[in-house]
Protein backbone atom coordinates (compact mmCIF):
# COMPACT_ATOMS: atom_id res chain seq x y z
CA UNK A 1 0.00 0.00 0.00
CA UNK A 2 0.87 3.50 -0.97
CA UNK A 3 -0.26 6.79 -0.04
CA UNK A 4 -0.97 8.42 -3.81
CA UNK A 5 -1.98 11.83 -4.32
CA UNK A 6 -3.87 13.62 -7.41
CA UNK A 7 -6.99 15.81 -8.47
CA UNK A 8 -10.17 14.13 -9.79
CA UNK A 9 -12.44 16.69 -11.44
CA UNK A 10 -10.49 19.41 -9.88
CA UNK A 11 -10.58 18.15 -6.49
CA UNK A 12 -7.75 16.94 -4.43
CA UNK A 13 -7.57 13.07 -3.50
CA UNK A 14 -5.48 10.99 -1.21
CA UNK A 15 -5.86 6.97 -1.28
CA UNK A 16 -4.21 4.85 0.63
CA UNK A 17 -3.90 1.94 -2.35
CA UNK A 18 -1.85 -0.46 -4.33
CA UNK A 19 0.05 1.67 -6.65
CA UNK A 20 -0.83 -1.53 -9.15
CA UNK A 21 -4.73 -0.71 -8.78
CA UNK A 22 -6.31 0.11 -11.87
CA UNK A 23 -7.04 3.94 -11.94
CA UNK A 24 -10.85 2.19 -12.63
CA UNK A 25 -10.99 0.44 -9.63
CA UNK A 26 -10.05 3.64 -7.68
CA UNK A 27 -12.48 5.73 -9.45
CA UNK A 28 -15.34 3.49 -9.04
CA UNK A 29 -14.77 1.89 -5.61
CA UNK A 30 -12.83 3.93 -3.83
CA UNK A 31 -13.91 7.62 -4.74
CA UNK A 32 -17.36 6.74 -5.95
CA UNK A 33 -17.30 8.05 -9.90
CA UNK A 34 -19.22 5.24 -11.28
CA UNK A 35 -19.93 7.60 -14.40
CA UNK A 36 -16.61 5.41 -16.36
CA UNK A 37 -17.32 2.23 -16.68
CA UNK A 38 -15.87 -1.62 -17.15
CA UNK A 39 -15.71 -3.16 -20.70
CA UNK A 40 -12.62 -5.36 -21.54
CA UNK A 41 -9.99 -4.62 -18.59
CA UNK A 42 -7.20 -4.94 -21.42
CA UNK A 43 -7.59 -1.65 -23.01
CA UNK A 44 -9.36 -3.10 -26.01
CA UNK A 45 -12.73 -1.08 -25.85
CA UNK A 46 -12.81 2.23 -24.96
CA UNK A 47 -15.26 2.30 -22.36
CA UNK A 48 -13.22 3.23 -19.60
CA UNK A 49 -11.80 5.92 -20.96
CA UNK A 50 -10.79 9.35 -18.55
CA UNK A 51 -8.59 12.29 -19.08
CA UNK A 52 -5.15 12.25 -17.52
CA UNK A 53 -3.93 16.10 -18.16
CA UNK A 54 -6.42 16.28 -20.90
CA UNK A 55 -5.38 13.19 -22.87
CA UNK A 56 -7.57 10.20 -23.29
CA UNK A 57 -6.80 7.00 -21.69
CA UNK A 58 -7.75 3.67 -20.26
CA UNK A 59 -8.47 3.81 -16.76
CA UNK A 60 -8.62 0.31 -16.70
CA UNK A 61 -4.74 -0.05 -17.86
CA UNK A 62 -3.39 2.67 -16.02
CA UNK A 63 -1.94 2.02 -12.34
CA UNK A 64 -3.27 4.23 -10.44
CA UNK A 65 0.50 5.42 -9.36
CA UNK A 66 0.93 6.48 -13.12
CA UNK A 67 -1.44 9.34 -12.00
CA UNK A 68 0.19 10.36 -9.13
CA UNK A 69 0.43 14.11 -8.89
CA UNK A 70 -1.73 14.37 -11.90
CA UNK A 71 -4.84 15.93 -13.23
CA UNK A 72 -7.65 13.42 -14.29
CA UNK A 73 -10.91 14.40 -15.57
CA UNK A 74 -13.83 12.03 -15.55
CA UNK A 75 -16.93 11.72 -17.40
CA UNK A 76 -18.61 13.50 -14.17
CA UNK A 77 -16.23 16.61 -14.25
CA UNK A 78 -16.84 17.05 -17.85
CA UNK A 79 -19.21 19.87 -16.90
CA UNK A 80 -20.92 20.81 -13.53
CA UNK A 81 -24.22 21.44 -15.63
CA UNK A 82 -24.13 19.39 -19.24
CA UNK A 83 -22.85 22.34 -21.04
CA UNK A 84 -19.74 21.02 -22.67
CA UNK A 85 -20.63 20.68 -26.33
CA UNK A 86 -19.91 17.23 -26.42
CA UNK A 87 -22.47 16.91 -23.83
CA UNK A 88 -25.52 18.91 -25.35
CA UNK A 89 -24.44 17.27 -28.69
CA UNK A 90 -25.03 14.10 -27.49
CA UNK A 91 -28.77 15.15 -26.24
CA UNK A 92 -29.53 16.85 -28.99
CA UNK A 93 -28.75 13.84 -31.55
CA UNK A 94 -30.29 11.45 -28.92
CA UNK A 95 -26.60 9.40 -29.28
CA UNK A 96 -26.82 6.77 -27.02
CA UNK A 97 -28.75 3.16 -27.06
CA UNK A 98 -28.05 1.23 -24.27
CA UNK A 99 -25.55 3.77 -23.16
CA UNK A 100 -22.95 1.97 -21.37
CA UNK A 101 -20.03 2.86 -23.55
CA UNK A 102 -21.49 6.26 -23.92
CA UNK A 103 -18.98 7.51 -21.35
CA UNK A 104 -16.07 6.52 -22.53
CA UNK A 105 -17.10 7.52 -26.17
CA UNK A 106 -17.96 11.18 -24.96
CA UNK A 107 -14.26 11.58 -23.01
CA UNK A 108 -12.54 10.34 -26.36
CA UNK A 109 -14.94 12.57 -28.57
CA UNK A 110 -13.95 15.51 -25.85
CA UNK A 111 -10.12 14.99 -25.89
CA UNK A 112 -10.28 15.00 -29.88
CA UNK A 113 -12.02 18.24 -29.85
CA UNK A 114 -9.58 19.75 -27.49
CA UNK A 115 -6.63 19.47 -30.20
CA UNK A 116 -8.72 19.74 -33.10
CA UNK A 117 -11.98 22.34 -33.83
CA UNK A 118 -13.20 21.08 -37.10
CA UNK A 119 -12.24 17.40 -37.39
CA UNK A 120 -13.22 15.68 -40.32
CA UNK A 121 -14.89 12.32 -41.01
CA UNK A 122 -11.68 10.69 -41.50
CA UNK A 123 -10.02 12.39 -38.00
CA UNK A 124 -13.19 11.43 -35.93
CA UNK A 125 -12.57 7.86 -37.54
CA UNK A 126 -8.96 7.79 -36.41
CA UNK A 127 -9.68 9.13 -33.03
CA UNK A 128 -12.74 6.89 -31.78
CA UNK A 129 -11.15 3.75 -33.03
CA UNK A 130 -10.61 2.66 -29.53
CA UNK A 131 -14.30 3.18 -28.51
CA UNK A 132 -16.37 0.38 -29.43
CA UNK A 133 -20.40 0.23 -29.44
CA UNK A 134 -22.24 -2.83 -29.47
CA UNK A 135 -24.98 -0.85 -30.52
CA UNK A 136 -23.94 0.33 -33.07
CA UNK A 137 -24.25 3.96 -32.62
CA UNK A 138 -21.07 5.18 -34.97
CA UNK A 139 -23.00 7.24 -37.10
CA UNK A 140 -24.69 9.02 -34.56
CA UNK A 141 -21.40 9.67 -32.20
CA UNK A 142 -19.88 10.77 -36.10
CA UNK A 143 -22.77 13.39 -36.22
CA UNK A 144 -22.54 14.44 -33.00
CA UNK A 145 -18.98 14.99 -32.99
CA UNK A 146 -19.68 17.44 -36.02
CA UNK A 147 -21.99 18.60 -33.80
CA UNK A 148 -19.89 19.35 -30.96
CA UNK A 149 -17.71 20.84 -33.33
CA UNK A 150 -20.19 23.93 -34.20
CA UNK A 151 -20.85 24.41 -30.39
CA UNK A 152 -17.62 24.87 -29.61
CA UNK A 153 -17.27 27.25 -32.30
CA UNK A 154 -19.93 28.80 -31.69
CA UNK A 155 -21.97 28.45 -34.94
CA UNK A 156 -24.73 26.62 -33.32
CA UNK B 1 80.28 -16.58 -71.19
CA UNK B 2 80.12 -12.76 -70.75
CA UNK B 3 77.25 -13.14 -72.93
CA UNK B 4 74.99 -15.24 -70.60
CA UNK B 5 76.29 -12.76 -68.02
CA UNK B 6 73.88 -9.83 -68.52
CA UNK B 7 70.61 -11.63 -69.62
CA UNK B 8 71.24 -13.39 -65.54
CA UNK B 9 71.51 -10.22 -64.21
CA UNK B 10 68.26 -9.53 -65.91
CA UNK B 11 66.58 -12.71 -64.77
CA UNK B 12 67.57 -11.91 -61.02
CA UNK B 13 66.68 -8.47 -61.63
CA UNK B 14 63.20 -9.43 -62.50
CA UNK B 15 62.34 -12.35 -59.89
CA UNK B 16 63.15 -10.16 -57.42
CA UNK B 17 60.67 -7.38 -58.90
CA UNK B 18 58.16 -10.06 -59.16
CA UNK B 19 59.12 -11.33 -55.39
CA UNK B 20 58.32 -7.51 -54.69
CA UNK B 21 55.23 -7.39 -56.16
CA UNK B 22 53.62 -10.12 -55.01
CA UNK B 23 55.46 -10.74 -51.30
CA UNK B 24 56.69 -7.73 -49.67
CA UNK B 25 53.85 -5.26 -51.34
CA UNK B 26 51.17 -7.22 -49.88
CA UNK B 27 52.60 -6.90 -46.71
CA UNK B 28 53.82 -3.27 -46.81
CA UNK B 29 50.59 -2.41 -48.05
CA UNK B 30 48.82 -4.58 -44.95
CA UNK B 31 50.95 -2.87 -42.81
CA UNK B 32 49.95 0.45 -43.97
CA UNK B 33 46.25 -0.06 -44.24
CA UNK B 34 45.79 -0.50 -47.89
CA UNK B 35 43.12 -2.37 -49.67
CA UNK B 36 43.21 -5.84 -48.63
CA UNK B 37 43.15 -4.54 -44.48
CA UNK B 38 40.29 -2.31 -46.13
CA UNK B 39 38.21 -5.22 -47.71
CA UNK B 40 39.13 -7.49 -44.13
CA UNK B 41 37.36 -4.25 -42.19
CA UNK B 42 34.98 -4.08 -44.81
CA UNK B 43 33.78 -7.85 -44.40
CA UNK B 44 33.80 -7.38 -40.65
CA UNK B 45 31.28 -4.76 -40.94
CA UNK B 46 29.02 -5.79 -42.85
CA UNK B 47 29.41 -8.82 -40.67
CA UNK B 48 28.93 -6.93 -37.34
CA UNK B 49 25.82 -5.22 -39.28
CA UNK B 50 24.14 -9.09 -40.08
CA UNK B 51 24.12 -9.25 -36.46
CA UNK B 52 22.40 -5.92 -36.11
CA UNK B 53 19.68 -6.69 -39.19
CA UNK B 54 18.87 -9.71 -37.10
CA UNK B 55 17.60 -7.89 -34.18
CA UNK B 56 15.98 -4.86 -36.48
CA UNK B 57 13.61 -7.03 -38.65
CA UNK B 58 12.80 -9.23 -35.33
CA UNK B 59 8.85 -9.04 -34.50
CA UNK B 60 10.10 -6.28 -31.56
CA UNK B 61 11.15 -3.85 -33.88
CA UNK B 62 9.52 -4.54 -36.48
CA UNK B 63 6.10 -4.11 -35.30
CA UNK B 64 6.69 -0.05 -35.37
CA UNK B 65 9.24 0.10 -37.93
CA UNK B 66 6.57 -0.66 -40.64
CA UNK B 67 5.32 1.55 -43.51
CA UNK B 68 1.86 1.10 -43.05
CA UNK B 69 -0.08 3.89 -41.34
CA UNK B 70 -0.95 2.29 -37.69
CA UNK B 71 1.13 -0.32 -35.38
CA UNK B 72 1.40 -3.94 -36.08
CA UNK B 73 1.59 -6.19 -32.86
CA UNK B 74 1.99 -9.94 -31.98
CA UNK B 75 4.68 -12.34 -32.90
CA UNK B 76 3.21 -12.61 -36.19
CA UNK B 77 3.21 -8.92 -37.13
CA UNK B 78 -0.28 -8.24 -37.54
CA UNK B 79 -1.83 -4.60 -37.63
CA UNK B 80 -2.81 -3.40 -34.42
CA UNK B 81 -6.26 -4.30 -32.97
CA UNK B 82 -9.01 -1.16 -33.11
CA UNK B 83 -7.19 0.55 -36.33
CA UNK B 84 -4.87 2.33 -34.66
CA UNK B 85 -3.25 4.92 -36.59
CA UNK B 86 0.57 6.28 -36.36
CA UNK B 87 -0.29 10.42 -36.69
CA UNK B 88 1.87 12.99 -37.47
CA UNK B 89 4.61 12.48 -34.78
CA UNK B 90 4.17 9.08 -34.38
CA UNK B 91 2.24 8.76 -31.21
CA UNK B 92 -1.02 8.02 -32.48
CA UNK B 93 -3.59 10.01 -33.42
CA UNK B 94 -5.71 12.89 -32.09
CA UNK B 95 -7.46 11.76 -28.90
CA UNK B 96 -6.51 7.97 -29.34
CA UNK B 97 -2.70 8.19 -28.44
CA UNK B 98 -0.24 5.58 -27.71
CA UNK B 99 -0.07 6.85 -23.96
CA UNK B 100 -4.21 5.80 -23.74
CA UNK B 101 -3.08 2.70 -23.11
CA UNK B 102 0.62 2.28 -23.49
CA UNK B 103 1.89 3.00 -19.98
CA UNK B 104 5.61 3.58 -18.76
CA UNK B 105 6.22 -0.27 -17.93
CA UNK B 106 4.38 -3.23 -18.95
CA UNK B 107 1.40 -3.90 -17.32
CA UNK B 108 1.62 -6.27 -14.70
CA UNK B 109 -1.63 -8.10 -14.90
CA UNK B 110 -2.50 -10.83 -17.44
CA UNK B 111 -2.72 -10.01 -21.11
CA UNK B 112 -2.46 -6.17 -20.24
CA UNK B 113 -0.78 -3.62 -22.58
CA UNK B 114 3.34 -3.20 -22.88
CA UNK B 115 4.62 -0.03 -22.36
CA UNK B 116 7.68 2.04 -21.83
CA UNK B 117 8.32 5.06 -21.45
CA UNK B 118 8.68 6.87 -24.32
CA UNK B 119 6.13 4.33 -26.25
CA UNK B 120 5.68 5.84 -29.85
CA UNK B 121 6.46 4.63 -33.42
CA UNK B 122 8.55 6.39 -35.94
CA UNK B 123 7.16 9.48 -37.37
CA UNK B 124 4.89 9.76 -40.43
CA UNK B 125 8.10 11.75 -42.55
CA UNK B 126 10.41 9.07 -41.43
CA UNK B 127 8.98 5.92 -40.73
CA UNK B 128 11.86 4.03 -41.20
CA UNK B 129 10.29 1.11 -42.02
CA UNK B 130 11.99 -2.03 -42.57
CA UNK B 131 9.67 -4.62 -43.46
CA UNK B 132 10.15 -6.23 -47.07
CA UNK B 133 13.76 -4.21 -47.17
CA UNK B 134 16.55 -6.44 -47.88
CA UNK B 135 19.35 -6.15 -45.41
CA UNK B 136 21.44 -4.07 -47.43
CA UNK B 137 18.64 -2.11 -47.86
CA UNK B 138 18.06 -1.78 -44.38
CA UNK B 139 21.50 -1.01 -43.88
CA UNK B 140 21.47 1.54 -46.57
CA UNK B 141 17.90 3.06 -44.69
CA UNK B 142 19.40 3.23 -41.57
CA UNK B 143 22.54 5.69 -42.36
CA UNK B 144 20.40 8.02 -44.78
CA UNK B 145 19.64 11.12 -42.63
CA UNK B 146 16.85 11.90 -45.00
CA UNK B 147 15.36 8.86 -43.38
CA UNK B 148 16.79 8.52 -40.25
CA UNK B 149 15.91 11.85 -38.60
CA UNK B 150 19.11 13.40 -39.51
CA UNK B 151 21.33 10.88 -37.44
CA UNK B 152 24.99 9.77 -38.01
CA UNK B 153 25.52 6.42 -37.55
CA UNK B 154 26.88 7.40 -34.18
CA UNK B 155 23.71 9.08 -32.97
CA UNK B 156 22.06 5.52 -33.49
CA UNK B 157 24.07 4.35 -30.23
CA UNK B 158 21.54 7.14 -28.15
CA UNK B 159 18.53 5.62 -29.67
CA UNK B 160 19.59 2.11 -28.68
CA UNK B 161 19.55 3.07 -25.21
CA UNK B 162 15.86 4.34 -24.95
CA UNK B 163 13.78 2.57 -22.64
CA UNK B 164 11.51 1.35 -25.60
CA UNK B 165 14.27 0.16 -27.71
CA UNK B 166 15.23 -1.53 -23.66
CA UNK B 167 11.80 -3.03 -23.49
CA UNK B 168 12.32 -5.00 -26.33
CA UNK B 169 14.51 -7.62 -24.11
CA UNK B 170 12.01 -7.54 -21.29
CA UNK B 171 8.51 -7.41 -23.65
CA UNK B 172 6.16 -9.31 -21.20
CA UNK B 173 5.10 -12.90 -21.40
CA UNK B 174 3.36 -13.89 -24.79
CA UNK B 175 6.47 -12.00 -27.15
CA UNK B 176 9.28 -13.49 -28.31
CA UNK B 177 12.55 -12.02 -27.55
CA UNK B 178 14.92 -10.53 -30.83
CA UNK B 179 17.72 -12.93 -31.58
CA UNK B 180 20.65 -11.22 -29.65
CA UNK B 181 21.15 -10.20 -26.37
CA UNK B 182 20.82 -6.86 -25.96
CA UNK B 183 24.52 -6.40 -25.18
CA UNK B 184 25.45 -8.22 -28.09
CA UNK B 185 23.32 -6.39 -30.24
CA UNK B 186 24.84 -3.18 -28.92
CA UNK B 187 28.09 -4.61 -29.33
CA UNK B 188 27.47 -5.07 -33.05
CA UNK B 189 26.32 -1.91 -33.66
CA UNK B 190 29.50 -0.62 -32.07
CA UNK B 191 31.54 -2.70 -34.23
CA UNK B 192 29.82 -1.65 -37.11
CA UNK B 193 30.34 1.87 -36.55
CA UNK B 194 34.04 1.67 -35.50
CA UNK B 195 34.62 -0.43 -39.08
CA UNK B 196 33.22 1.96 -41.26
CA UNK B 197 29.49 1.33 -40.99
CA UNK B 198 29.62 -1.03 -43.88
CA UNK B 199 26.60 -2.42 -45.85
CA UNK B 200 25.91 -5.27 -47.56
CA UNK B 201 25.04 -5.56 -51.13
Amino acid sequence: METIRFTVNGKSVELQIDPQTPLLWALRERLGLTGTKFGCGMALCGTCTVHVNGNAVGSCVTPVSAVRDQQVTTIEGLSRDRSHPVQRAWLQIQVPQCGYCQPGQMMGAAALLAVNKNPSDSDIDDAMAGNLCRCGTYARIRKAIHLAAELSRGQK
Amino acid sequence: MTGHAIPNFLLRVAIWMVAVFFYVLPLFLESSGGPQANAQENDKSVLAFRGVASVLTSPRCLNCHTSADGPLQGDDNHPHAMNVKRGTDGKGSAALRCRACHQTENAQFLNGSPGAADWQLPPAATPMAWKGLTTGEICRALKDPAKNGNRSPQDLIPHMETSLVRWAWSPGPGRILPPLSREEFVSRLKEWIDTGAACPE
